[in-house]
């Protein structure tokens, strides 16, 4: 070029704004994308969902399925629920006492997601010719967790309790889960 | 450009205007080769094709299969059942993932054993590990779309491996599920993954196949190429000796494909998947099965986890770790006896990842190490495949290396 440029600081700008743009533009656009893959609305909107227990007697369980995972429900006996009060809180890897993973009034009935906390599987013990693991509660044989009767874990590698959903009492023997 | 080339009638003509005859020429005809390869150097072209057929066969079977939760598995029955020949391309895509890893996992196994992971070569090792990886990740989701139970449990086992990870873990599984369980949204974008990833694979091949031509082939010697006395044209000396031994390999892969077809899977994946039945004993394919167990040795979530990707990474940093400047096995003799008992600690965790933790250890019906524990035996053997790693840049120390030829010809010919 036979002229020189005479004002360097307008190439400047130029790419500057250039960078700036394009950078703002991917970042949003990844965002946008990774976004789009979590949960969808018709996913996230799965209801809550009621459950009767009117029919369990005590020592017996069901099954239902709430977003997609399976949620036990176990009616105890009382000395199933002395045994899961007995425990020393430094006995416990992820110490809760019983009174905090139950509904007060409503300690017979136990409420957890039956997804092993380990890798995912789920665990035996819903039915009674289960194996329950050490504990009396539910044994996971994916890897063998032992968890007890308050789904507490007490032995294997699974580092957390089964979790309880937020659940409530309709009635005397009606659940929402959810 | 427009200079004149070497090559005639229609290939100077399409050289001139598309420079692709060049690359393939020196290829075949110019790449020099050393003469003393042996069969072990045929495994990577044999996974070369089996990627080739995997990737065809894959879209064929992708004209035929539906990826919904309601209709996978069904799809795939169809394909085995009433689509013509649709059991030839799926026990061919099966068995071809088995023998696509069987190639690889030998070819790596002949780069620790002949040190081809030194001299200039670590980004070809390292594109090396990256194959193996994209392998995993696309065996795995291809596992997942035939939503057998042993699918369904498979991928959630696997899937909350991420869990493990602080603080995000919940989130990131969460997100890669599209959903709070493996289910309709996570079938759909594996498949397009499964799909889409071979690509991929192909695209890192190519770099790989491309790093390998700027340094060169290594050899059974480990000594470098000094001279045209060393070398013989890859065309047609080695094209020949390669044919012949792919046949013999594809022999026997398709003997497994006609006669024993399911030789190599679990039954309980002929059944739908359940999320409400985990299965009794969950096994992964058996080329997982040695991270597998490394995985449940070590009895706690988060380190399970660092364990097994660990051991991946061990891998890719071989280059880094052995510090002899010999290459060949051949040569060193502890470094010898010492592949030779990492290969062992592999099959056998290979073996423990197909039991049950608590039951003894046993092959075929024979308990090898008495009663031990298959647990045990995993946490003995996971620690010899690291301990490997660990004592790599100590062996020169103490090393005392055979004598070795001056040359690859003076090796052959007794004199260079
Ligand atoms: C590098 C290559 C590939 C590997 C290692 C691989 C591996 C696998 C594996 C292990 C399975 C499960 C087989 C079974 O148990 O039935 C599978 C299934 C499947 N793959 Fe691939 N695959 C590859 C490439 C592809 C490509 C490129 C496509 C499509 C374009 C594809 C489409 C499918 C389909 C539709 C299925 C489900 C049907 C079936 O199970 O046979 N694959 N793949
Ligand atoms: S998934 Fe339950 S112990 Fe591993």
């Amino acid at each position: 070029m036979a002229e020189q440029v005479q004002d360097e600081s307008k190439r400047d700008f130029l790419a500057l704004s250039a960078y700036v743009t394009l950078g703002v533009g991917t970042v949003a656009g990844t965002l946008g994308i990774l976004n789009s893959l979590t949960p969808s609305a018709d996913v996230l909107a799965l209801a809550s969902i009621e459950v009767d227990v009117a029919s369990l007697a005590p020592g017996q369980a069901i099954t239902v399925m709430w977003r997609g995972k399976p949620v036990f429900i176990r009616r105890r006996t009382p000395e199933q629920i002395d045994d899961a009060r007995g425990v020393a809180l430094s006995a416990l890897k992820d110490p809760q006492t019983d009174a905090e993973r139950t509904v007060e009034g409503k300690e017979e009935y136990l409420v957890v997601v039956g997804v092993c906390t380990h890798l995912g599987c789920i665990p035996k013990g819903q039915k009674e010719a289960d194996v329950r693991g050490d504990f009396g509660g539910w044994y996971c044989p994916c890897h063998g967790s032992h968890y007890d009767i308050s789904g507490r874990i007490r032995k294997g590698p699974a580092p957390l309790n089964l979790p309880v959903p937020e659940y409530e009492f309709l009635s005397d023997t009606n659940i929402k889960i959810g | 450009m427009s200079q004149a080339n070497q090559y005639k009638g229609f290939a100077g003509w399409l050289e001139k205007r598309l420079p692709i005859i060049s690359p393939a020429d020196h290829f075949f005809n110019h790449y020099p080769t050393p003469r003393n390869l042996n069969y072990f150097w045929n495994f990577g072209a044999i996974a070369g094709l089996l990627m080739g057929l995997m990737i065809l066969t894959g879209l064929i079977l992708a004209m035929q299969y539906t990826p919904s939760t309601l209709h996978a598995f069904d799809s795939v029955e169809r394909i085995m059942r009433d689509v013509n020949y649709g059991w030839l391309l799926r026990y061919l895509h099966m068995n071809g993932a088995s023998f696509f890893f069987i190639a690889v996992y030998i070819h790596i196994f002949r780069g620790v054993y002949y040190g081809s992971y030194k001299g200039e070569r670590e980004v070809l090792w390292i594109l090396g590990i990256v194959i193996l990886v994209l392998m995993m990740a696309i065996a795995f989701m291809g596992y997942s779309l035939v939503w057998g139970n042993m699918s369904f449990w498979g991928v959630t086992v696997i899937t909350n491996l991420f869990s493990a990870i602080p603080v995000v873990g919940d989130t990131l599984v969460t997100w890669l599920w599209g959903g709070f369980s493996v289910d309709n949204p996570t079938l759909n974008r594996f498949f397009v993954l499964h799909f889409a990833l071979p690509f991929v694979l192909l695209a890192v091949v190519g770099l790989h196949v491309l790093a390998l031509h700027q340094v060169g082939s290594n050899n059974p010697l480990g000594i470098d190429m000094k001279g045209p006395q060393d070398t013989m044209s890859f065309h047609p000396y080695f094209t020949m000796e390669k044919l012949f031994f792919i046949g013999l390999f594809f022999t026997i892969y398709f003997l497994v494909v006609f006669f024993a077809p399911n030789m190599l899977g679990e039954a309980i994946n002929y059944e739908p998947a359940n999320p409400l039945s985990t299965p009794e004993h969950i096994v992964p394919e058996w080329y997982f099965l040695p991270f597998y167990a490394i995985l449940r040795s070590i009895p706690d979530k988060l380190g399970g986890v660092i364990a097994m990707g660990g051991a991946i990474v061990a891998l890719g940093l071989l280059p880094w770790l052995d510090r002899s400047p010999i290459r060949s096995a051949r040569f060193r003799p502890v470094f010898q006896i010492m592949v030779f008992v990492f290969v062992i600690a592999c099959i056998i965790l290979g073996f423990v990842g197909a039991q049950v933790p608590a039951d003894a250890f046993q092959i075929y019906g024979v308990q090898v190490f008495g009663s031990l524990s298959v647990l045990r035996t995993g946490q003995i053997f996971t620690a010899i495949y690291f301990g490997f790693f660990v004592l790599l840049p100590f062996v020169p120390l103490f090393e005392r290396p055979r004598k070795m030829p001056r040359s690859i010809a003076e090796a052959i010919d007794g004199h260079a």
